[in-house]
Parts: C-alpha cells; structure tokens; sequence
C-alpha cells in the first residue's frame, strides 16, 4: 500500500511502486481527469502537479510519490468556484476536443505559480504539451488573460 | 421511396410542450423518435426541438462532438429561426437510432444538390445504395452538420416551431397571426397580451407544421453570426468530461492489443506463461492476426503483453519498403496505364506543340491521425444484449456495424456515445477496414466475464492506424506566350474522396487529371480533408513553379488565371492584402501564397517563414481568407481554421509515416513529432460572407498551408520543395527577403 495525497486527501494506493502514477491516478483511483496521450513523456496530456511542480504522471512510478501531494485537474477547483486558469479557459474557449486540456491546465496553474507574468519566451518554454487540434493561439490568450486576472 | 417523403412534424405528449422535427422517413420512424427524446416535463413528437412548458428550448443534435463546434453550431442555427432566447437553449445528443440519421443529407441528394460523396460508401450497413444507405447515416464528417443538417433541417424545424407558435397565440387572443411578435422566447400582442413559448407550447403541439416556413434573411439574425459561447466547453476545463477511455464500470477488465506489425501478416504461436504469471493479468486472447491481454488495469495488460514475444507469420508483405514504395508508384505513373479522371480539351495535343512545358514530381508520406485520445472502445455482453462505450463519428453507423459484427439485431445493441479526443476521420468508418477498435474490442468481450475496456496503446494507434495515402504525382504544363497555361496535366496515385479534391478553379483552357491505382497494401483511411491534403500541396505548388517559370508574382499569376472565379479572386485578393503581399519583408523572411476551395468553403493562405541557423524552416505568421458562404459561429470557425492550419503544418515540417520490412516505423510522439506551441504561427483569419452555399469549417483550414509555406521557401532560398515533410531536408538561405 502507497499513501498519496490526492487533492488533499490521502488515499491508499494498492499497487506496486513502479507502476506510473498516471495508472495509479486512473484505473486504481478512477480519477480520469488526467489523460494517457503517449505513455512516453513526449505529449503532456497526463500533467499532475506534485509538491506544486507539473510533472508528466505517465513517467513517475507511484512510489516515488509516496507522502506527497499530488494536486490533478479535478483538484483545482475551490467549492465551485473554478481556479482562474479554468476560467480563462472558459473565457477564451479554448479546448476543441478538449483531450489536451487537463495536461494544458496543469502545466498553465504551474507556470503562472512559479511565474506570475510569464514572457512569451517563459509561455514557450513552459507549454510543451501536444494539442492535436492546434489550439495553441488561445492556449496562449488564456494564460496571458489567466496571469492578468 | 414510395413509403418515405418529407415532414415536418410536430406533436404533443403527456407532460405538455411542443416538438418539431424535420425528416425524410417514415412515420413510423418519426413516433419511435418521438419516444427517444421524450422526456418527463416537455412533450415531443419530434426529432430536433422540444419546448418545455418552463419555457427551456432543447435542440437535438444528431452529430458528434470532436471539437469543431457542431453542439453548438446546429442549436444556434434552430434558435435564430425560432426566435429563441439563447440563455434558454440547450443541446441533447441525439441516441444512434435510424429515427436520427441524415435525413437533410437525403433531401439534398434527392434534390440534385449533391451527389452520393464517395467517402459514404462503405459506411452504411443496411439496404443496399443510394437512399437507403443515407437513410443510417449519422455520421459527422465532410463538413456535413452545418452544411446539410444545419441549413436543411434545423433551420426549418426551428421557423416552423415559431409559427405554430404564432397560430397558437392567434387562436388564444383571437387576434390576427400578423399582430402577433415572436422574439425572446416570447409572444406578445399590442394589446399588452403575452406569453412565454412555454406556456403556448402545448396549444401551438395542436396546429400542423407549415409546409415551408419562410427563413429570416442574414440582416435579421441576432444568435447567428455571434461568437456564442460553445456548450461542451466547461467539463472539458474541470476533468469531467468523459471520453472513451474514461468508462469505468463495475467489474471492468482492461484490454491492450498487439496486431501483427506486418499488414496482412498472422499469429503463428505465443506462449502466454509470462504474461499470466504477472500480477492482475486475466487472460490472454489469441486472434489469427493479434494478441491480447486482459487485466484488471491498463499498465497491468500493457506491461504483461510487453513480455509476450509472440511469433508473427509476416505473410506477403514482409519485404515492402517506403522507396519501394515509391519506386513502385512512379513507375505506374510512368507507364501511363492510367485512369481516366477528368478534364476538358486536349492536353495531350496541347503538349505536344506547346514550346514551353514545366513537368515536376512531387511526393508526399503516409500520414497517421495520430488523435489525443488513442482507439480505445468499451464492450460488455450480456446474454444476447451488446453495450458499447466508445467515441465515433457516425453513432448510428457504428451501431450497425457493431450489430453486424456480433450478429446480434440492432436493437440488442446499446451504444453510449462518449465525448471523443479527436476525429479526423479515425473515428469514421473505412472503406478497407470496418471501425476495427470497436470490433476488436466485441470480440475480446466474448471472451471475457463483464465489462471490458479495449485501449490501444499509442504504438499500437500509430502502427495500426488507417492511413492518409502516400502519393506520387507527375504534374505537367504548357504556358503560352503571354505566360499563361494553355495545357495542364495532373497524374498521381490511388484516388480516394471527395471526387472533387483534384480539380481546380484556374480557367485552364486543356485539362487533364489521370491516376494509377492498386500500388500499395497500406490501410487507406480519410485524413482529415481526405484527398485535398495531398493535392493541395501538389496542384498549389506547381501553380507557384509555373508562376516562376513565366516570371510572374505567384499571387498575381494566381489571379490572372481566376478571372471566371470572382469569389475565389476575392480570397486570394483578401489574404494578400493582409498578409502586405507586396510589402519587402525584414530581411531573411520571404511569403508564399496557396488557395484552394474545400468542402465548398474556399480558402487562401500566406505564410511568412525563415529559416533556423541549422537550415530548418520556421513559420513565423499565417493569414488566412475564408470564404465559407456564411458563419454560424465566428469563434469556432477562426479556431477551426487556425486548429486546421496547425493539423497541415504538423503534416507540412514533420508528419512521415514510412514503411520498413512491411511495418510501420514510427511509434510514439517523439518520432511523430508535432507542432507544439513554440512551432505555432500567429495566424490571422478573416472572413467573406459571400452568402453561397454554406462550406465546411473543420477541413478547410488543414490544406492550403503546405503549399504556401513551400512556396515561400522556395522564395526565401530558391529551392524548390516537391517532397514533404520539410524537417527531411535542410535549406540554405538566399540574401534578403523575397
Ligand atoms: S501521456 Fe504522459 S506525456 Fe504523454
Ligand atoms: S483540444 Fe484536442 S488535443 Fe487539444
């Protein structure tokens, strides 16, 4: 049994350490917020924050995130008010079919925590994740709205 | 034909409300959809709107959600008609049942406004061609929602809602139809007499439906042509939005398949002990042509299926390669076998004595759909009854096709649509193969106690995948003497949808196109824009080489040749304009310009570029001008055409599929690469609402772009790219801009 903090609240993880926390979160949780997109590290669909840092969940076994907070995208809300890089989303209508999204999200809420007015060059940098729908020009309007807000 | 005719039919039920729908098919298919959509707290007899008597409007929609908008779109279309407050509105997916298929699409072909596209065929079950094949689509793709749905049903359904409205209020007040105002939501009368839609719903359910209601004109609307906000986009920022892959069931087995990396190739044995011994594994299912593991997770079944080494009989395709390929096709090209496509006068002759002829081949990859969410589909068998969870782009279609496959009647199959993480015509039926993730997952759950959820994983998506057709084409010209093109042949390899994808709209006084066929085994499946993303960059970039060759601007040579073609001179016009076609550019910078027309929506594109210091091509700008008859939602729309410019530059700098030892190369992201968002070009997108027939929104913004940023590497370096992707070669830079 691993112990990680999901969202706030521990939970009991029966699996073994090296299977990626990604499966953990999705088939032993039922969390399905966070996406699978390549399994690999390469795409960003399955972005998590731990301890606050985005990290692509598909390649950090479950063990290694024992004890600590793992925050997905089903965390980011306070009540029902929506964090304000989930309501810049809305704002800019940014998802197409949305897939991306969860992992675009993640690494958004963890760039403009690190960065509260991230340059073009630090938004570049920061969102390397895939959208195969290519909605990368409002991915970009929202984070900047996001860090105005 | 006989037994079906159009109506418009509205009705009334138990809890009150009104419902109009609008269909080709017979009654008895409009009362059993009628029963589909009946809810408690609003009546229907209908298939596309239920008024509820708290005054709620709900627009069924029977197309697929993948992005482009089409949830939104169609109900915006209805409620403009039937004056509908807008905060008011919401959509329901219609169920997979004949009761929803196409019937608009039917009313267009019956008329001789549309032929049968030959993406369709192959993807209807029941009966055998023509109407009763359109009859069981349901299917979202070619840009069909808004065209036919839209503009031939909804519209209707929502004009004719309003005016039994009206005739109810009439009836009521006993005023004169003429006295009463509909808008908002809302009838009223000078008298200070008035009445919510909901509260007259149940009256206005008791008059027939108008025949042929009048449509409001364009200056009228208030809902269309505004950037509404989209209804599938809030659980898409929260994680509550379920895909496919998101089933989770009681008892539920997870799936992970390994088909015979080799096309046509079969299982010869696989010993399962290594994969039983690990933990969570199920079983192991054995197919003549793949294996695969069942567990009580996904990593569970994918790690135990990494340990199998099945032993593969790689069949007659085990020696293929991509330059034999290649070889293979030019050499058809070469022979000159070929079929007949289409044309006007003689381009033979035409050639023969024409003094200045330009001939070039150009190539172009096989390309993978590569969607976010990879294939993935829920099955779960009880007794004689089949559930399905799963993304697809024609719901009904799939349904048959699942009913076919386990030979179970069509109404023991449940199928529950599921949001889906990209179409692009993967999620579509194929003419080559039937909608083989959702068969492979029916024929795992036979074998297998309760749910199971099938998933390929993203090597098994990319390996697996339907392709967009490598193609080989020889392109030929004659220019006469004052530098315009007397003669024009177009030859390539294998033909697929829509027909229309060759021609172009140059006034070209000869004209050929011709094509081999039968040179490749590989899996041909549409591509998003299916035929137009080849020769798009084919036909526009020859058109830039002949524009050289008779030293014209290649933006001007365009539109000398679009003389008979005012709109598409129109767009290219616009977009050159934008782009300050012939203002210099910094230096190290250089344009290139491509149009087509897509779907019937007509684009033209520039793209500004540069080069790296490693000779590697970057596109820094894109404008493009669009001319799609009208806009519904201009939000969606410039998204749809900017989403669909990233989707052809990904094919454009990286997309390569290729074939070694009969399999395919690629694997996962890191060698299918795609434009992230460092590679994305700011990309500005203006419309002409010439008020034509409407076009399609999610193809038409993937197409020109290939050729325009070629083009303007080629005026960037002078050399001149006949062979995608561009990241396979390295460019070196002229002095100066263009
Ligand atoms: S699924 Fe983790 S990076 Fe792609
Ligand atoms: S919205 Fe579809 S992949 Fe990003």
């Amino acid at each position: 049994m691993i112990t990680i903090h999901v969202n706030g609240t521990p939970q009991q993880v029966d699996a073994e350490d090296g299977m990626p926390l990604l499966w953990a979160i999705r088939d032993v949780l039922n969390m399905t917020g966070t996406k699978y997109g390549c399994g690999v590290g390469a795409c960003g669909a399955c972005t998590v924050l731990i301890d606050g840092v985005a990290m692509r969940s598909c390649s950090f076994p479950v063990g290694l995130a024992a004890g600590k907070d793992v925050t997905t995208i089903e965390g980011l809300k306070t009540g029902d008010t929506l964090h304000k890089v989930q309501q810049a989303w809305i704002d800019a209508q940014v998802p197409q079919c949305g897939y991306c999204q969860s992992g675009q999200i993640m690494a958004a809420v963890a760039l403009l925590q690190e960065k509260s007015r991230p340059t073009e060059a630090d938004v570049e940098e920061a969102m390397t994740n895939i959208c195969r729908c290519g909605a990368y020009t409002q991915i970009r309007a929202a984070i900047n709205a996001a860090a105005r807000a | 034909m006989i037994s079906r005719r159009f109506v418009i039919f509205s009705g009334i039920a138990a809890a009150g409300g009104l419902a109009v729908g609008y269909a080709l098919t017979p009654f008895s298919t409009l009362e059993r959809a009628a029963q589909l959509v009946a809810k408690e707290g609003a009546a229907s007899l209908g298939a596309w709107v239920r008024i509820g008597s708290d005054n709620s409007v709900t627009v069924i929609v029977p197309h697929s959600e993948m992005g482009q908008g089409v949830h939104t779109a169609l109900p915006m279309m209805l409620a403009e008609e039937l004056d509908a407050d807008w905060s008011l509105v919401s959509m329901e997916q219609a169920p997979p049942d004949v009761a929803f298929a196409n019937g608009a699409m039917v009313r267009e072909y019956l008329r001789g406004d549309m032929s049968i596209p030959g993406w369709m065929s192959g993807v209807t079950e029941f009966g055998s061609r023509k109407i009763a094949e359109l009859t069981h689509l349901q299917i979202t793709g070619g840009s069909t929602a808004v065209r036919y749905t839209g503009v031939r049903a909804m519209r209707v359904a929502g004009a004719a809602a309003r005016r039994m409205l009206i005739k109810a209020a009439a009836a009521a007040w006993n005023v004169s139809e003429g006295e009463i105002e509909a808008k908002q939501s809302r009838l009223s009368h000078k008298s200070g007499k008035n009445a919510t839609y909901g509260e007259m719903a149940v009256a206005a359910a008791a008059f027939d439906p108008p025949v042929d209601p009048p449509l409001k004109a364009k200056k009228d609307y208030k809902i269309v042509g505004t950037p509404m906000k989209r209804f599938d986009i809030p659980a898409k920022v929260d994680g509550s939005a379920k895909y496919g892959i998101d089933v989770r069931q009681p008892n539920m087995s997870f799936a992970v398949i390994a088909a015979s990396p080799v096309y046509g190739g079969t299982l010869k044995s696989v010993d399962e002990k290594p994969a039983m011994a690990m933990r969570g594994v199920k079983k192991v299912v054995k197919f003549p042509d793949a294996v695969v593991v069942v567990a009580d997770n996904t990593w569970r079944a994918k790690e135990a299926l990494l340990a199998l080494q099945p032993i593969w009989d790689d069949g007659e395709n085990a020696n293929l390669t991509q330059a034999s390929i290649f070889e293979g096709m030019t050499a058809a090209l070469k022979k000159g076998d070929l079929t007949e496509d289409y044309g006007n006068g003689d381009v033979d002759d035409a050639l023969k004595s024409a003094k200045n002829v330009v001939e070039s081949l150009y190539r172009v990859p096989y390309l993978a759909h590569a969607t976010m969410e990879v294939m993935n589909c829920t099955a779960h068998f009880e007794g004689d009854k089949l559930t399905l969870w799963g993304g697809f782009q024609d719901g009904l279609g799939s349904r048959a096709a699942a009913a076919k496959f386990a030979g179970l009647a069509i109404e023991n199959v449940t199928l529950h649509h599921m949001a889906m993480g990209g179409g692009f015509g993967r999620r579509g039926r194929q003419r080559q193969r039937t909608i083989d993730y959702l068969e492979r997952a029916i024929a795992v759950a036979r074998q297998v106690e309760g749910p199971v959820q099938l998933v390929f994983t993203r090597e098994e998506d990319m390996t697996q995948d339907n392709y967009r057709q490598a193609s080989v084409a020889w392109m030929k010209a004659a220019l006469d003497d004052d530098g315009k093109v007397n003669a024009w042949l177009h030859t390539f390899t294998e033909k697929h949808d829509p027909p229309e994808a060759v021609r172009v709209n140059y006034g070209f006084a000869n004209q050929a196109v011709r094509y081999a066929t039968g040179t490749n085994p590989v899996p041909w499946g549409s591509w998003r824009s299916v035929d137009h993303s080849q020769h798009g960059f084919f036909i526009e970039s020859f058109m830039d080489e002949l524009a050289y060759a008779a030293k014209t601007d290649p933006f001007e040579f365009r539109r000398a040749h679009l003389a008979d073609a005012p709109r598409h001179r129109a767009v290219l016009e616009l977009a050159a304009s934008m782009a300050g076609w012939s203002n210099p550019r910094q230096p190290g910078r250089a344009m290139g310009i491509a149009i087509r027309e897509i779907f019937g929506t007509i684009v033209a594109q520039v793209a500004e570029v540069s080069l790296t210091n490693d000779g590697r091509v970057r596109v820094h700008r894109m404008w493009s001008a669009v001319d799609p008859g009208e806009v519904i939602n201009p939000a969606t729309f410039t998204a749809q055409i900017q989403g669909g410019a990233i989707y052809g530059l990904t094919a454009a700098l990286y997309g390569e599929i290729s074939i070694d030892k009969g399999r395919v190369v690629q694997q996962n992201f890191p060698d299918y690469e795609m434009v992230r968002m460092a590679d994305a070009p700011e990309h500005e997108v203006r419309f002409i609402e010439s008020g034509a027939r409407t076009g399609g929104a999610g193809e038409p913004g993937t197409v020109p772009v290939a050729a325009a940023v070629a083009n303007a590497v080629f005026a960037l370096t002078g050399q001149r790219v006949r062979e995608l992707p561009l990241m396979k070669a390295k460019f070196i830079g002229k002095t100066g801009g263009s």
